[in-house]
C-alpha cells in the first residue's frame, strides 16, 4: 500500500486530501506546514507527497527543494496544490524539483485520478 | 465516486473566520512606511487559504471575492504595488464583507447578487487603480504559460497524431516517469495506439549516469483524440522534455509511418519549440522569519466531549475528597503506605482537574482581537485621535467567559472613546496630550481574571453624577455619599452620562447592563476615575465556570452554597436592628439603611424543625448579599465552611427551582444547592408585594 504525505496548512484541505486518499485505499500521514513534513518525511518513507504552496513557517517550495536535496526522495513524486493564476509558482516549484501540480479547485475523484496516475 | 465534501464544511468556517481575523490584525499593524513583508506574507496566505477552500467546497462567491483580494495582495507582495491608506482602508472593508459573505455561505445561502456585486466591485475599482502600482506596465499576472499556437487549425482532418518525446536527462529527478508518460499518451486513444523507445541516444557505459534519463519515445495514436488532451500529458514536463506533437492526416493513417526517425529533428522543426530556460527562483518565496511567533500545534476537539471530562474529573475529586475524609478515620493510622498513596492520589487529582480546566481555556486575545479595529474606526469617525493598548492578550480564560465577557467590553471601550476622550482642541486647552489613550489590559489574580478598561480621558465628576442621580430621583434628594458610592451609581438602572444618548454608545444599553452581565458570570466590576485624568473600570471574572469559590450554610439538617461573590458581609443580629411593622416584611437597620430580610426557609419551603413558631432573627445568621445593586439579607441557621465548589447543572439532572442555580457534591458525599442571589431577590421582591396586597 502507497503511504502518501498530505501537507496543507488549511484543516479543512488537508482533511479532505486526507480522507479521499484514505478511502481510495492508500495511506495517508499529514502534516501542517513544510517544517513539519520534512521531519516526518525523513523519519518515514513516503511514495508521494502532496503539498499546498503557501504555508507558515515552510512554504511547498521550499519543501519541495529540501526534499529533493534528500537521497531518498530523489526520484518521489512531489505534487504541489496550486492555483489557475498560479503560473509563475509553477514555474518556481518545477525549478524546485516538483513532479507536478493539482489545480485547485479540484474534486476528490481528480485527486484520486491524479495520483493513481502518478502512482502507477 | 462523488464524495459529500460537507463533513469538512465546519473545520472550514472555523479556519476561514480565524483566517479573515489574521487578515484584520495584520492590517491594522501595518506601517505603510515600512511594512513588514512577513505581516503582508500572513495577509496574502490567509485571503489564499480561503479563497482555495471556498472554491474546492463549493462557495462560490467566497471565492470569487477572496479571487480579486488576492490577486491585489499578491501585487503588493510581490513589490508591484504600494501599500496606501486608502487600499488598507478597502482592505479592511472587505474584512467585513469576507465575514457576511462567510456567514451567509455557512447558514447555507448565498447574498444577494447586487449587494454581492457591490461588496466585489469595490475591491475591485483599487485594483484597477494605477497610482498605487510602483511600474507603468499594469501588467496582470495572469496565466501567460503555454501559448498553444496552432491547435485550431482543423482537427478535424486528423486521423491521429505522432508524439515524439525526449526526456531531459533530469526528468526522472523530478519524480516523472518518461514510461509513464509515454502510457499515460496511449491511453488516451484507448489502447489504439504504439509506443516505441529510441534508444539511440544511450550514452557508452562509461559515460552513463543512473540518475538521468536517456531514452527518447514516440507514441503513435491513432484515434483523432484532442490535441488539447495531449497538451495536458504534457502539462508538467513541457519544460523538461523535447517535443513534438504532429498530426496524423486521414489519407495515410493506416499504414505505419517510417520506423527510424531522429526524435530530435521534429522537436525542432515543431512549432512548440521548447524553451529550456528555467526561471529562477522568484525572489517572493522568502522564508519565513525565524523570530515570527511560533505557531502552536492544536486539534479541534467538540466542547462536550471536553465538558464529559471535565464532568468526571469532577466526580473524580469528590471521590478523592471522601477517601481523604476516610483517612482521617482512627483505624487507618497505622496504614502509613495507604496514606502515603492517599496524599499521591490527592495531589494527582488536582493536577488532573487543573490540565483538564486547561483544555477550555483560551487567550483572551480572542476577545481583545476585535478592539483595534474598533477603535481606530471610532476615533475617526469622532475625529478624535486616540491610540488603545493592549496588554496581557494570552492571559487564558474559560471559553464560556471569553464569549460571554465580549459585549461588556464593548460597551465599555466604546464609552471611553466616546464620552472619556476629549477632543483634541480640549485636551490640549487642559495641557494634556492631543492624542488620548486607552487600555485593554487582563491579568491573573488569585483564581480570579481581571479586565481593566482605563482612559485618560476627562473622568468623572462625582458632583454631576450626584445631581444627576438626585434629579433622575435614582436616590433620596438628601442621600450623603462618599466618592467611591457615588461612582457606583452609573450603574443604577436608569443613569446615562451623556443626555442624549449618541450614536455610538448605543440606545437603552447602559452600564446597568454591563454590571448584569458581568455578575451573570460570577464577576463583579468596580469603577475608579479622577476629574480630567482618568477613568478605569476594573472587571473580576473567575477563570472558569465550573468551579467557584462558595459560602456553605446550614438550614435545618440542608446545606446550601451562596456564591462568594454576591455576600456583602454577614452578621449575628442585635434585637435593635430588627424591624417589623406589623403586616409588612421583615427588615433590619444597618448603618442607617434598612434592609429587606428573607427568611431562605420560607423561601425555599424548607421543613421546619417542627415547632411550629418561625425562629426569631437573632437567633440565626443574616447574610447580606447583593444583586444588581440591590441589597437584602437571607436568614440563615448557620455559617460553615467557605471552599471551592465543581457546580453541576440542576436542571440536567433535576429541573429549574426558583431560587436555586444549580447544584454540587461536598467532600462527605452530601449534596447541597448552589442559590441563585438574582431569583431571590425576586422571591424577596414578590413577597413584599404580598404583604401589601394582604395588608
Amino acid at each position: 500500500m502507497a503511504k502518501i504525505l498530505a501537507v496543507d496548512d488549511s484543516a479543512s484541505m488537508r482533511q479532505m486530501v486526507t480522507f479521499t486518499l484514505k478511502g481510495a485505499g492508500y495511506q495517508v500521514d499529514e502534516a501542517a506546514n513544510g517544517q513539519e513534513a520534512l521531519s516526518k518525511a525523513k523519519s518515514g518513507k513516503y511514495d508521494l507527497v502532496i503539498t499546498d504552496v503557501n504555508m507558515p513557517v515552510m512554504d511547498g517550495i521550499s519543501l519541495i527543494k529540501n526534499l529533493r536535496a534528500e537521497g531518498a526522495y530523489k526520484f518521489t513524486p512531489l505534487l504541489m496544490l496550486t492555483t489557475e493564476s498560479g503560473a509563475d509558482k509553477k514555474a518556481e516549484g518545477k525549478a524546485a524539483g516538483a513532479t507536478g501540480w493539482i489545480v485547485k479547485p479540484f474534486n476528490p475523484d481528480q485527486l484520486v485520478a491524479t495520483v493513481k496516475k502518478v502512482l502507477g | 465516486m462523488s464524495m459529500d465534501l460537507s463533513r469538512f464544511h465546519d473545520v472550514f468556517f472555523e479556519e476561514s473566520f480565524e483566517a479573515v481575523n489574521t487578515i484584520e490584525a495584520s492590517l491594522l499593524e501595518v506601517d505603510l512606511d515600512a511594512p513588514d513583508p512577513e505581516s503582508i506574507n500572513n495577509i496574502f496566505r490567509a485571503a489564499h487559504s480561503i479563497k482555495g477552500g471556498s472554491a474546492t467546497f463549493g462557495f462560490s462567491q467566497v471565492a470569487a471575492y477572496t479571487h480579486v483580494m488576492e490577486n491585489l495582495l499578491d501585487e503588493v507582495r510581490a513589490g508591484k504595488r504600494r501599500l496606501t491608506q486608502p487600499i488598507v482602508d478597502v482592505l479592511l472593508e472587505s474584512v467585513d464583507a469576507l465575514r457576511l459573505l462567510l456567514s451567509s455561505a455557512k447558514a447555507g445561502e448565498d447574498i444577494p447578487e447586487e449587494e454581492f456585486a457591490q461588496h466585489k466591485s469595490k475591491l475591485e475599482a483599487i485594483s484597477k487603480d494605477q497610482s498605487s502600482l510602483t511600474t507603468a506596465t499594469a501588467s496582470s499576472t495572469s496565466d501567460s504559460s503555454a501559448p498553444v499556437a496552432e491547435s485550431a487549425s482543423g482537427d478535424d482532418g486528423v486521423a491521429g497524431w505522432r508524439v515524439v518525446f525526449t526526456p531531459h536527462k533530469e526528468m526522472m529527478q523530478r519524480g516523472n516517469d518518461p514510461l509513464r508518460l509515454a502510457k499515460e499518451i496511449a491511453s488516451l486513444a484507448e489502447g489504439d495506439a504504439e509506443i516505441e523507445c529510441d534508444i539511440s541516444t544511450l550514452p557508452d557505459w562509461e559515460h552513463f549516469e543512473p540518475l538521468n534519463s536517456y531514452l527518447g519515445w514516440t507514441v503513435r495514436l491513432r484515434q483523432p483524440v484532442e490535441k488539447a488532451a495531449i497538451d495536458d500529458a504534457f502539462a508538467w514536463v513541457e519544460n523538461e522534455c523535447d517535443m513534438a506533437i504532429v498530426p496524423i492526416p486521414k489519407a495515410q493513417s493506416a499504414p505505419p509511418q517510417p520506423q527510424h526517425e531522429k526524435p530530435s529533428e521534429p522537436a525542432a522543426s515543431a512549432a512548440e519549440s521548447v524553451q529550456t530556460a528555467e526561471k529562477s527562483a522568484a525572489p517572493a518565496a522568502k522564508q519565513a522569519k525565524p523570530a515570527a511567533v511560533a505557531e502552536s500545534q492544536s486539534i479541534r476537539v467538540d466542547l462536550d466531549k471536553v465538558d464529559a471530562l471535565i464532568n468526571m474529573v469532577g466526580e473524580l475529586v469528590i471521590t478523592q475528597s471522601m477517601l481523604n475524609m476516610l483517612s482521617e478515620d482512627e483505624a487507618l493510622q497505622g496504614m502509613e503506605k495507604l496514606l502515603q498513596g492517599l496524599t499521591q492520589l490527592k495531589r494527582q487529582t488536582r493536577a488532573l482537574q487543573e490540565g483538564v480546566m486547561q483544555i477550555r481555556m483560551l487567550p483572551i486575545s480572542f476577545c481583545f482581537n476585535r478592539f483595534p479595529r474598533m477603535v481606530r474606526d471610532l476615533s475617526r469617525q469622532l475625529g478624535k485621535d486616540i491610540e488603545l493598548m493592549l496588554s496581557g492578550e494570552n492571559t487564558e480564560v474559560d471559553k464560556t467567559v471569553i464569549e460571554k465577557i465580549t459585549d461588556p467590553l464593548v460597551h465599555l471601550v466604546r464609552n471611553s472613546v466616546d464620552h472619556g476622550i476629549e477632543n483634541p482642541a480640549d485636551r490640549v486647552a487642559k495641557g494634556k496630550p492631543e492624542h488620548g489613550s486607552v487600555y485593554l489590559r487582563a491579568y491573573h489574580q488569585v483564581g480570579n481574571i481581571v479586565i481593566e478598561v482605563e482612559d485618560d480621558g476627562k473622568g468623572l465628576d462625582p458632583q454631576v453624577l450626584l445631581s444627576k442621580a438626585k434629579r433622575k430621583g435614582l436616590i433620596p434628594g438628601d442621600a450623603i455619599l462618599n466618592e467611591a458610592q457615588i461612582f457606583e451609581l452609573i450603574f443604577l438602572p436608569g443613569f446615562s452620562t451623556k443626555e442624549e444618548a449618541s450614536d455610538l454608545s448605543g440606545r437603552g444599553v447602559g452600564m446597568d447592563v454591563v454590571k448584569r452581565n458581568v455578575q451573570s458570570l460570577g464577576g463583579s466590576i468596580q469603577v475608579e476615575s479622577e476629574l480630567n485624568r482618568r477613568t478605569r473600570f476594573t472587571i473580576r471574572l473567575p477563570l472558569t465556570l465550573a468551579i467557584m469559590d462558595g459560602q456553605l450554610i446550614s438550614l435545618g439538617e440542608e446545606l446550601y452554597v451562596i456564591p462568594l461573590v454576591t455576600i456583602i458581609e454577614s452578621l449575628q443580629p442585635d434585637p435593635s436592628m430588627i424591624n417589623r411593622v406589623a403586616g409588612t416584611h421583615e427588615t433590619i437597620k444597618l448603618r442607617g439603611a434598612y434592609l429587606p430580610v428573607l427568611r431562605l426557609s420560607e423561601a425555599l419551603d424548607a421543613a421546619q424543625n417542627e415547632s411550629e413558631k418561625p425562629k426569631p432573627l437573632t437567633d440565626g445568621i443574616i447574610v447580606i448579599v447583593e444583586h444588581e445593586s440591590r441589597r437584602f439579607g437571607l436568614f440563615v441557621d448557620e455559617l460553615l465552611s467557605q471552599q471551592q465548589i465543581v457546580i453541576k447543572s440542576l436542571e440536567e439532572n433535576y429541573r429549574l427551582i426558583p431560587g436555586v442555580s444549580a447544584a454540587t457534591i461536598l467532600g462527605d458525599g452530601r449534596v447541597a444547592l448552589i442559590l441563585d442571589v438574582g431569583g431571590l431577590s425576586q422571591l424577596q421582591k414578590d413577597s413584599e408585594i404580598s404583604y401589601a396586597d394582604a395588608g
